[in-house]
């Protein structure tokens, strides 16, 4: 079997499972959200937080939920990182420096997961298991939890109120993400993914002596970096680590677990709203991205267009023998059209243009199927600007899902949609413009400039991934990507919060015979131009002075 | 003002006591659960899926090792010890730099560009050195038959496998360094070559640790007959 058709039947297979999980699991997340029973843990849960979980929150009250949570983790995370030295199960590991410590508690609170240290050799057992992989569970949770409150405003009507942040927040973690992760993180371990509180320690080797691993608690990491659509590794290489990723079963359902909760999220969104084919609507845009952007990847690295490639006789720098071109192409797109961010192979020693798809995969806003939760919001928010640019056209109100998108609504969705490259474009033309950060570069020219574009657009897009080249341990990158990965998680969930309570006070608007049928496949294509000519072309320029001038010179 | 402060005090003040119960939940029970079913039911895949020969554990089956010569004086890289199976380079594996009270064993990639002329310059010596090394006399190695997979560094530096194209091109070298028949060397490969998972899942591949696991054994085999 040829290794294209190999890696065609694994998304054929990909495709298969997804389909197969997307109504169970959809519809037991919008029952999960629509549920007025409370089980026992979580009545448990509610009384240490002193929360009334039947309390209705208008939006203000459900943002500053948000806020309130997440800055506290924050707080908490840098915290533990900067006594990690003092405490006990910390393998001896010293206290992270302040900047840094501040740049991966940003990181991991904002859903990002860029990691400027190196895992096996900086993070002990406590800071890893009780500070990182907590992070993973409930920054997932609060971005499933504000895609649901954008929800409940198209279905609500006549009230202020999107729902309880605590009880979404609790429930999103203990009723999906812990089951989930639980049975997930047993088959990773069937498939040789390490799970012990081992620490450091001896090895025999090959030929006489020892050799030093770092034991810990992986599969249970793993299972929810990429269901959580997180992306920080265990260890310095990711999801390319042995220990983290055997073989290509695990690499598959690692694929598998990234893509799961935003794809099923849109039948969620559907049952929610109560017609499951606007949810098939956006999927179908969502998976025409997706595939597109695999079978884009896989072409430009089968085709391994560069010098060093040309030499090599394939594309297989920074690339694992285990599951080669394909199965490194299909993962790279996956983690870089969600905000994943973990990597089986390294984008940096991608063709020219294959770097340029991870980039532009990011840049379209990550919506394709996007992150757990922040994927659904971000192609809702696209959705908006669709109908709004249809109803210019034929000189309409706009409306969507029976609700009116006047001044107000079209306001916070612009708003949305220019925060994220305003942040990337500004930070890297900073970067760019200053005198020292450009020492960072491993590589130089248009890779060079494209290592500095990558990390700004991974961090505002929460994504985390990065040409690994760039050395980010420095107080100019520590310090700018943690507040880029902070604005770029919480300013567009004001936004997003300002809408739904804006969508959640109107009153429904009568189905006519002019009204935009969302639930048809025109409009997954007029969405899919939406997502091309809105966020396509604003990194067009930057796009050409990287990955494009890289790829035509070779 | 202070009840806008005492508000947003006790809004934080909900905010500490959810982290830290769901922190309880999610980093304390939950990989503790996870590791005590692990452990119970899978101990050997749990903790690093080592190799053991004669009771002696050589390693693991899912971490790739360099199989060098011990380094001469003054020099900075050790030269490959031909008699066995060769990995991958491994140009980006990382050095202790942070916790240099251990002798880790880290992960990491070159991260260098096609373009670079670096990795141009490490592509071109590895190549010339494999047509070298596996050379042996009436059997030249054709540099067009070098797989990628032999002069490029893996994503880990840790890649357990190599392809078994690169694995057949060693047989000759590592049969005539060992004084074994090729046929017995190549069935030998042939034997540790393992095809895609299910037919389609990942790609076909060579266990370098397995694989010169067990030439030590047929090597010591044929020399006590």
């Amino acid at each position: 079997m040829s290794p294209v058709l190999a890696g065609v039947l694994q998304m054929l297979a990909l495709v298969a499972a997804l389909a197969l999980a997307y109504r169970p699991l959809g519809d037991h997340m919008a029952r999960v959200y629509s549920s007025t029973k409370h089980l026992r843990i979580e009545r448990w849960i509610y009384r240490a937080i002193g929360a009334d979980p039947a309390t209705g929150m208008r939006w203000p009250a459900y943002l500053r939920g948000v806020l309130a949570f997440s800055a506290v983790g924050v707080l908490f995370l840098y915290a533990l990182q900067r006594l990690q030295g003092t405490l006990p199960g910390s393998l001896g590991f010293a206290s992270i420096d302040p900047d840094q410590a501040f740049n991966t508690a940003a990181s991991f609170v904002a859903n990002t997961n860029w990691q400027s240290y190196y895992g096996e050799q900086a993070m002990g057992h406590v800071v890893q298991t009780g500070g990182l992989a907590v992070q993973n569970f409930v920054s997932a949770a609060v971005g499933m939890a504000v895609a649901v409150a954008l929800v409940r405003g198209f279905a609500r009507s006549r009230t202020g109120e999107l729902g309880n942040f605590w009880a979404d927040l609790v429930r999103g973690t203990v009723r999906i993400l812990l089951p989930l992760s639980v049975v997930g993180a047993l088959v990773l371990v069937a498939t040789g993914v390490i799970q012990n509180f081992s620490g450091i320690h001896e090895v025999g080797q090959f030929g006489g002596g020892t050799q030093q691993w770092n034991g810990g608690a992986v599969a249970s990491q793993e299972v929810i970096k990429e269901l959580g659509t997180n992306g920080g590794g265990y260890f310095n290489a990711n999801s390319s680590h042995p220990f983290e990723n055997p073989d290509g079963l695990s690499n598959l359902f690692e694929i598998f677990l990234i893509l799961l909760i935003p794809s099923a999220m849109t039948r969620t969104f559907g049952r929610m709203v109560g017609s499951p084919e606007q949810g098939y609507a956006i999927l179908a845009t969502m998976a025409t991205v997706w595939l597109g952007f695999t079978a884009l990847m896989m072409w430009t690295e089968f085709s391994h267009h560069g010098p060093a490639f040309d030499l090599a006789g394939g594309a297989m720098e920074g690339k694992e023998t285990r599951f080669g071109i394909a199965g490194s192409s299909v993962f790279a797109v996956a983690t870089t059209l969600t905000s994943t961010g973990a990597v089986n192979s390294f984008h940096s020693s991608y063709t020219g243009l294959g770097g340029g798809i991870t980039m532009l995969g990011m840049q379209l806003g990550e919506i394709a199927p996007g992150g757990v939760g922040s994927g659904l919001y971000g192609m809702l928010i696209t959705a908006i600007v669709a109908v709004f640019l249809a109803g210019l056209m034929v000189g309409r109100t706009p409306e969507y899902l029976g609700k009116r998108i006047g001044t107000r609504e079209i306001k916070f969705t612009a708003c949305y949609i220019l925060i994220t490259p305003a942040l990337v474009l500004c930070f890297t033309a900073a970067a760019v413009a200053l005198p020292t950060p450009a020492d960072s570069m491993t590589n130089t020219g248009a890779h060079g400039f494209s290592e500095i574009l990558y990390a700004y657009t991974s961090g505002a897009n929460n994504n985390g991934s990065a040409f690994a080249g760039l050395n980010a341990d420095t107080q100019w990158f520590n310090t700018t990507l943690g507040i880029v990965m902070l604005l770029g998680r919480f300013l567009p969930m004001v936004f997003v919060l300002a809408l739904a309570g804006s969508l959640a006070r109107q009153s429904p608007v009568p189905v006519t015979a002019g009204t935009l049928g969302t639930q048809k496949p025109i409009f997954s294509g007029l969405l899919l131009a939406t997502v091309v000519v809105v966020t396509g072309l604003t990194y067009f320029p930057a796009l050409a002075l990287g990955p494009l001038a890289e790829g035509l010179a070779s | 003002m202070n009840t806008s402060a005492g508000t947003t005090a006790r809004l934080l003040g909900a905010g500490l006591r959810a982290l830290l119960v769901l922190t309880a939940l999610c980093g304390v029970l939950y990989p503790l659960a996870v590791t005590g079913i692990a452990q119970a039911t899978l101990p050997g895949k749990a903790n690093g899926s080592e190799v053991t020969v004669d009771g002696e554990v050589v390693g693991s089956h899912l971490i790739g090792r360099r199989y060098d010569l011990p380094p001469k004086d003054g020099q900075e890289t050790p030269e490959p010890d031909l008699t066995w199976f060769q990995p991958r380079p491994s140009n980006g594996l990382g050095t202790n730099s942070v916790n240099t009270q251990y002798a880790l064993v880290l992960s990491g990639a070159t991260n260098r560009s096609g373009d670079n002329e670096e990795l141009i310059d490490w592509v071109t010596d590895a190549k010339a050195a494999v047509v070298a090394d596996n050379s042996v006399p009436g059997h030249p190695v054709d540099p067009a038959d070098v797989p990628p997979d032999a002069v490029t560094s893996s994503a880990s530096g840790l890649d357990p496998h190599i392809s078994p194209e690169y694995a057949a091109l060693q047989v000759r070298r590592v049969a005539e360094r060992n004084d074994l028949p090729v046929h017995r060397v190549a069935e030998l490969v042939r034997d540790h070559t393992e095809g895609r998972i299910l037919g389609f899942v990942g790609e076909p591949r060579v266990n370098v640790l397995a694989l010169n696991t067990a030439l030590k054994e047929l090597a010591e085999s044929a020399s006590a007959h």
